[in-house]
């Protein structure tokens, strides 16, 4: 009875609080400093058609940073406790045949996938997206393969290569900022080109690239770590 | 009209979002919560933040859910 009244206090507190906020609440006319700093100047100092990718590799690239090594250590941990067998036991037969449809629709629909995987990731400082979206959509097509064909394997080098690789190509890209430009990844070490254009906002493009195989192949290691590990128990 | 839209996705995931809580069946539930996803990536999109929809879209409705299904099939070889 106590814990259901204090319970109940407490609910009215929040009411409270958050009902002051919401009534309280106005937006804001104009931008703040900061934000109108990056609308203003971004154009100019990184050269992106897309703010938020300016935003998201310059003036905040550290914190990608942090959320590419996030997302590695999950992919670590993962790798870590479904450790592959390579004891083909019979999985085959298990395995209920996947629908014809499913399986006609995904030899058309995988390269799509990949294409626009690859086109987001490539188009990241013109238009919306960016590494790692189109990393999640590539990894959306490798979904598509294991869904309509169960059986299919994947080169788990090749994925650890390409991982290492674009990891260590995105953080090389940093340093080089920090020796030929102001700063830790800043892109004004390569010619930042006419707004708009697909070769502009120097170094964004590549390192976009980087993290976009990077998320790929790190979501596509998770995917196939679960995916080895459900036969065997 | 795109606010009608908007309330009208948002009550729609409320509704989803419910049932991927209570739902008896965990595939329904499992299924509910990717098309929350599904449905939120859309109401990013009429908030004009497509990076953050491109995001939702493969991760909240694609990734998330088969992995759900995994884990899944994984809990109930352990407990037979």
């Amino acid at each position: 009875m106590i814990k259901k009244g204090i319970l109940l206090l407490l609910l009215a507190g929040f009411v409270v609080v958050i009902s002051n906020l919401i009534i309280n609440f106005s937006g804001s006319s104009e931008l703040n400093p900061l934000a109108r700093y990056y609308a203003e100047n971004g154009p100019t100092e990184v050269g992106a058609a897309n703010l938020v990718t300016a935003v998201v590799v310059t003036y905040r690239g550290f914190d990608t940073l942090g959320e590419v090594t996030i997302l590695f250590i999950a992919a670590a941990i993962v790798g870590f406790f479904l450790k592959i067998l390579n004891s083909n036991n019979n999985r085959t037969s298990s395995l209920r045949k996947p629908s014809e449809i499913l399986e006609t629709a995904s030899t058309l629909l995988v390269p799509t996938i990949f294409m626009l995987g690859t086109y987001i990731f490539i188009n990241g400082h013109l238009t919306p997206g960016g590494g790692f979206q189109g990393g999640a959509v590539i990894a959306t097509g490798v979904m598509m393969i294991i869904l309509a064909r169960p059986t299919s394997e994947f080169n788990h080098k090749l994925l650890s290569i390409l991982e290492a690789i674009s990891g260590i190509g995105f953080v090389l890209m940093g340093v080089l900022g920090l020796i030929l430009a102001s700063g830790f990844l800043n892109n004004a070490f390569l010619p930042l080109g006419k707004l708009g254009n697909i070769l502009s906002a120097g170094a964004i493009p590549i390192i976009y690239v980087f993290i976009g195989i990077k998320v790929g192949s790190e979501l596509t290691s998770i995917l196939n770590s679960l995916k080895e590990n459900q036969n065997e128990v | 009209m795109s606010i009608i839209l908007a309330i009208f996705l948002g009550l729609v995931i409320l509704i989803l979002a419910f049932a991927a809580i209570y739902h008896k069946n965990i595939k329904v539930a499992i299924i509910a919560s990717g098309a929350v996803g599904l449905f939120a990536s859309v109401l990013y999109l009429l908030l004009a933040a497509p990076d953050v929809a491109l995001t939702e879209a493969s991760i909240g409705s694609g990734l998330s859910t088969i992995i759900f299904f995994y884990v899944l099939n994984k809990i109930r070889q352990s407990n037979d």
